[in-house]
Formats: C-alpha cells, sequence, structure tokens
C-alpha cells in the first residue's frame, strides 16, 4: 500500500490552454486539484487506519477515481442531491459532508455522519443532501429515481445524481428504474463509475453490449468521458446538470474511471483478474490528479512548491479526520435501539427481543 | 355511522387522506385509469390527477424502491402491490431500504410510507397466488405490519397509517373487499396501531387471530356456543405493533388458546405469539396452546384439495375443543 508520489517527474511539452477548453478557471482548477489531493490522502489514511484494525467490515476504497468524484459533483447545486453506491466516502466528502464526520462514522464513533450505525456504506448526511451509502448493488437506482420523482412532484428545479458501478447495470433495478424515469421524464441523471471490474469480474465478461448501449433501450441519451480527465468531466456534467435542470428528463452517463486498489480491503491491488501490469501503466499514465497537475504546470498556474502545500494541507485534514475520529466516543449502549422507529406507537409492542423497551 | 364495503372503506380512507396532505400520492399498476384491479382507488384519479395517482409498469422491484426513495425526500407515498405475491420481487427495497433505513442513517430519514394490498389465499387462484405474506414483513424490525379484518378497522387503521412515520405493510383480504360493515363518517376516525379488538367475548377458550381468519374464528365461536362454549376472539388488527397487553388479558381470563391464521405454520405468526404466551403467561396455561394454519404445503388448484389446506371453522372447533380437553 505505498502512497501516491505527487512529485512530477517529467514536463509536458505541449501547451494547449485545456482550462479555456473546458470553461474551468484557473482558480476553479485549483480547487478541483486541492480537492482530489485531499480525497487521495484521506482513503490512504482510511486504508492505514483499516490495516491496523481503527475500521472494520467491508471498505472500498476510491483512490484512483477522484477525478471522476469531483468532476461530477462539483457542478452541482446544494440543493441538488447526490446517492451512490458503498464506495462513497468521498462523494460524500465532496457533497459537503465533514471530512471528520466521514472518518468518524468509518471508526464506528458517535460522531460519525450516520452516528456510527450504518460504516462505511451508509454514509447519509440529510443537511448536505448526500443520500448514503447503499449496499445492494443496483438498489440505490430505484431510489434515486424516487428522489427524481419528488423533485418533480414538487415542482422544484434541483436535479439528482446516482452513482452506481458498472456492475450494477446488469440488475434488473437498474432498468425498471431507467424505464421509468425514462416515461415520466424525471431530473436524475445515472452515472456509472465504469472502473471495468465488477468486484473481480470484468465487465466484458458479462454483458454482450458495451456500456454506452445500456440507456437506449430506455429512450434515454446516453454519453460517456473519460473520468481520469477531471476538466472534461466537470464541463460534462456541467452541461448535463443544465440539460436535465432546464426539464430535458434523464441522462445516463459511461464516466469512465480506473481504480488503483482492489474492490474492498479484502482483496489485493491485483489479484487474480487483472494483471499488475495493467494497474501500474494506469496508475503511471491515467492518474487524474497527475494528469490535472501536470495541465496546471504547464499553464503556470501552479509549481511544485504550491503542489506540495496543497497537499500537506490534504494530510493534515486526513490525520486531523483521524484524530478526531479516535477522539470521538463510541455510541452509547443507551442507542443500540435508538431510530430503529421513527414513531414508538402508544399502544403496542414494537421490540420483541424482551430488551427494546426497556 | 355509515354501511360501507370494506372496498369502499379504503377508498374512502385514501380520499380522505390525500386531501388531507398533498404529501400523499399512491402508485401501483392499474391503480389510476383503471381505478384498481379491485377498484379500491375507483375515482382518484379524476379527483387528484395523475402525479398523485400514478399507474406504474410492472415493475415492483423499481416502483417500490421510487417510493422508498420519494418518502426519503419528503413524501408520504402508498404503494399498491396488486397482491402481496408480487411484492417478492419488491422485497429488498421493502427490508433493505425503508426498514433499515431510518436506523442505519440514525434517524436523518424516516420513512413514512404504506406498502398496501391484498395477500392470502382466495377462491382457486393455486400456489403462486394463494399465500399469506405477513410473516416475512413482521419479521423485519424497522417494518410494521396491519391486518384489518372489517369495513370499519380497514378506514381506521389505514388512516393510522398513513399518517405513522413509518414503513407499514398493510395487508388486506382479497375475499373481504365486498364485507359490509358499519363505518364511523367523522374524517378524523383513526384507529391506532396497536390495539387489538375483542371481536366475540366468551371465558371458555381464546381464539386469537388476524386478518381475514377473524371471520372463521367468529363461525367457530358461532358454532361452539351452540355446545355452551363460550370463546373469546381476539382480533390482533395490527402484528407489529402488537397488543400483548390484551393477549394476557384474554389468556388470564380463559387459560386456553388457540392461535388461527391463515399463512404456514413454521415461523409463523402463531409461532411467535405462542413463544410469548409461554414465557410471560406460562402459569395461566391449563393446557398446550395450539395452532390452526394452513396445511404445510403450496395452495394446491382443486377445490376439494384447496378446502383441506385452507384453515376452517370446524379445525377451529375441534382446536378449541382438545384444549378444552373435551
Amino acid at each position: 500500500m505505498a502512497e501516491t508520489k505527487i512529485k512530477s517527474k517529467k514536463k509536458s511539452t505541449k501547451k494547449i490552454d485545456v482550462f479555456k477548453e473546458h470553461g474551468v478557471s484557473p482558480k476553479l482548477a485549483l480547487d478541483m486539484i486541492r480537492n482530489m489531493l485531499l480525497y487521495r490522502r484521506f482513503e490512504e489514511k482510511v486504508e492505514e487506519a483499516y490495516a491496523i484494525g481503527k475500521i472494520g467490515g467491508f471498505c472500498h476504497l476510491h483512490i484512483g477515481q477522484e477525478g471522476a468524484c469531483v468532476g461530477s459533483i462539483k457542478p452541482l447545486r446544494d440543493d441538488d442531491y447526490v446517492m451512490s453506491a458503498y464506495r462513497e466516502h468521498t462523494q460524500a466528502i465532496a457533497k459537503g459532508v465533514e471530512p471528520n464526520a466521514v472518518m468518524a462514522e468509518l471508526y464506528g464513533r458517535a460522531d460519525g455522519a450516520s452516528g456510527g450505525k450504518g460504516g462505511s456504506m451508509h454514509i447519509f448526511n440529510a443537511a448536505t443532501r448526500f443520500m448514503g451509502g447503499h449496499g445492494i448493488v443496483g438498489g440505490q437506482v430505484p431510489l434515486a429515481t424516487g428522489i427524481a420523482w419528488k423533485i418533480k412532484y414538487r415542482k422544484e428545479d434541483s436535479v439528482v445524481i446516482v452513482y452506481m458501478g458498472d456492475a450494477a447495470v446488469n440488475q434488473g433495478a437498474f432498468h425498471e428504474a431507467l424505464n421509468m424515469a425514462a416515461v415520466w421524464e424525471l431530473p436524475a441523471i445515472y452515472v456509472v463509475e465504469n472502473n471495468g471490474y465488477g468486484m473481480g469480474t470484468a465487465f466484458s465478461r458479462v454483458s454482450k453490449t458495451d456500456m454506452a448501449s445500456k440507456a437506449v433501450p430506455h429512450g434515454i441519451p446516453s454519453s460517456s468521458v473519460d473520468g481520469q480527465d477531471v476538466l472534461a468531466t466537470y464541463a460534462h456534467f456541467r452541461d448535463l446538470a443544465e440539460e436535465v435542470r432546464g426539464g430535458g428528463g434523464p441522462r445516463f452517463v459511461d464516466l469512465k474511471t480506473y481504480r488503483f486498489r482492489g474492490h474492498s480491503m479484502s482483496d489485493p491491488v491485483s489479484g487474480t483478474y487483472r494483471p499488475t501490469a495493467e494497474v501500474e501503466k494506469k496508475k503511471e499514465e491515467n492518474d487524474p490528479i497527475t494528469i490535472l497537475r501536470d495541465h496546471l504546470f504547464v499553464a503556470g498556474h501552479m509549481d511544485q512548491e504550491g503542489l506540495e502545500a496543497m497537499d500537506a494541507e490534504a494530510r493534515q485534514i486526513s490525520q486531523g479526520a483521524a484524530d478526531f475520529a479516535e477522539a470521538s466516543p463510541l455510541p452509547d449502549p443507551s442507542q443500540l435501539y435508538a431510530n430503529v422507529w421513527a414513531e414508538i406507537n402508544a399502544n403496542g409492542r414494537l421490540f420483541f427481543d424482551g430488551r427494546g423497551e426497556e | 355511522m355509515a354501511t360501507l364495503t370494506y372496498r369502499d372503506a379504503l377508498n374512502e380512507a385514501l380520499r380522505e387522506e390525500m386531501a388531507r396532505d398533498p404529501d400523499v400520492f399512491m402508485m401501483g399498476e392499474e391503480v389510476a385509469q383503471y381505478d384498481g384491479a379491485y377498484k379500491v382507488s375507483k375515482g382518484l384519479l379524476e379527483e387528484f390527477g395523475d402525479m398523485r395517482m400514478v399507474d406504474s409498469p410492472i415493475s415492483e422491484l423499481g416502483f417500490t424502491g421510487l417510493c422508498v426513495g420519494a418518502a426519503m425526500a419528503g413524501l408520504r407515498p402508498v404503494v399498491e402491490f396488486m397482491t402481496f405475491n408480487f411484492a417478492f420481487l419488491a422485497i429488498d427495497q421493502v427490508i433493505n431500504s425503508a426498514a433499515k433505513m431510518h436506523y442505519m442513517s440514525e434517524g436523518q430519514f424516516p420513512m413514512p410510507l404504506v406498502f398496501r394490498g391484498p395477500t392470502g389465499a382466495a377462491l382457486q387462484l393455486s400456489a403462486q397466488h394463494s399465500q399469506a405474506c405477513e410473516t416475512y414483513y413482521s419479521h423485519a424490525p424497522g417494518c410494521k405490519v396491519v391486518t384489518p379484518a372489517t369495513p370499519a378497522d380497514a378506514k381506521g387503521l389505514l388512516k393510522a397509517s398513513i399518517r405513522d412515520e413509518d414503513p407499514v405493510a398493510f395487508m388486506e383480504g382479497e375475499l373481504l373487499y365486498n364485507l359490509k360493515g358499519e363505518v364511523p363518517e367523522d374524517d378524523d376516525f383513526i384507529i391506532p396501531l396497536g390495539v387489538a379488538d375483542l371481536k366475540h367475548e366468551g371465558g371458555d377458550v381464546s381464539i386469537i387471530t388476524h386478518g381475514k381468519m377473524v371471520h372463521v374464528a367468529l363461525q367457530a365461536a358461532g358454532n361452539l356456543e351452540k355446545d355452551g362454549i363460550h370463546a373469546d376472539v381476539l382480533d390482533l388488527r395490527t402484528i407489529r405493533p402488537l397488543d400483548m397487553d390484551a393477549i394476557l388479558a384474554t389468556v388470564a381470563k380463559t387459560n386456553r388458546v388457540v392461535y388461527l391464521e391463515e399463512g404456514w405454520p413454521y415461523a409463523g405468526t402463531g409461532a411467535q405469539i405462542v413463544s410469548m404466551i409461554q414465557e410471560e403467561a406460562f402459569d395461566h396455561l391449563d393446557a398446550p396452546i395450539l395452532r390452526v394454519t394452513q396445511a404445510d404445503i403450496p395452495m394446491p388448484y382443486a377445490k376439494n384439495l384447496e378446502n383441506l389446506a385452507k384453515p376452517n371453522a370446524d379445525r377451529v372447533v375441534a382446536a378449541c375443543l382438545k384444549v378444552l380437553y373435551r
């Protein structure tokens, strides 16, 4: 689990104004690399904490997919909704959840985003409209469609983005939800974070057709974008969000990315399903952080010193989150039965183990 | 009081709650233009429009998940399952999403929604369309289960379920829709969840039951009266929350219990009730508790076999006589 090196080894010679091309100001681009660095360092801290037993259960890291995360969430408004599957730690932070609250949730502490009851796969934050954190592949897709239904029902102009892994498109839930979203023209953006593998199964082994075709039968406009290119991803989602917000109906995006770690903490980086050389090559050539860094260096918007300062800040926030989580108390045992029910009825028994109503 | 069918009582409850709260909407197969497969939602489309009475595709998993998501976002959906047999396709969204969301988000997302439709056997619909499904839902903490037996209970309990802040599986009886009964006309007529109802009073034996089987129990109680045996018929009305006080009261009174249910015996509702009675009222029992259930088989089609599989008044009477050692 070597941590990512951010020192630039090569200088690009080409000079294209990629920022202008994508309508991204230098200030915004700097903000994006700051975010990506934080998410990388945050997940590296999670990896470290998991290794020493501070974090338990299933834990899926987003390392390598930061460009997909930042580029797609950054264009959203505060009143837009984000929902995801279980590789969602940094998506939560991107939507505005405090890193401390995310880390404390991973540690199973009282100050966690879900009070320590959800864990890695179930981070929720109603205030920032981060709608979880769902653990059944594809299960979140109908849920997000229901959020889009509410937006239309109340005649609001927000949108919902729902993320899923590439394996989710083979679930019935995915197709049922997309069909309804299309028929009812709901303001939802369905995003496949396509890292090429559903756990250890390459997408090509479980699908005869390619990803971009998956929404076509439902009459939903489909597009692809390279999630390792955060600028292109940002521009793509900025435009999509406005189309959907304007009543354009749902959209489907094949957001191509790659994970630099195993499916979860319980499996190795490459394993038996992909060669180590493939992962190494992707890390060398397709790291969203180094791609943006090189653009910023070439354009003169940032230098090595600035990058290192930013990286130091990312490490500091991540370490701070770990320290916060460590200091946060365990959930009080009195909370064991709290919030099973939103309404404890005045009559009748709701718990049947002889303990819940003590 | 008005005399209404069970169907019209449900319809009134829906109409009143939709008029009362603009966040209540209903979605399901054939609920709007067709007026509902069992005509429970008749006329509601004209009154409330197509955003609030929504014909879904035949996608139980999809539209159930959609309604769970809408509840997360603040609406109060009523999901109609044409029958609960089809709801197996949706049970991931009921159990993994609706029942757990409030807990795993530490209270950030209440789930005020109702899953309603008929459950249990009708007439010769055979295995896939004849089964009582309440146990699947009452098993999961986070999901309430309601089983009305009369038109008044149907109306009062549906209104309470729609106003409840938790997911409620509201399980009707297909053969009850034409049943007539007196129903209070007050718009705020509510029967709170968790209150059982003693539908017939007698001191010799307790028949405890829920849902459609209440009528079988009443028939059995009538037959027992002819032999001078007086039975309590306790209708639980809601399985979760469960009115344990009412159960303990009837047990203390009669000391002999028969549990009657439409579902299968293994881990059925009756198994739960029997377990609780022996834990909490052992000293009141004068005989082992017996259960009358559907035969432990998938429902057969042939009329004679179907009749042999279903619980009936004769079997309840026999069980009562047995616990009375007669």
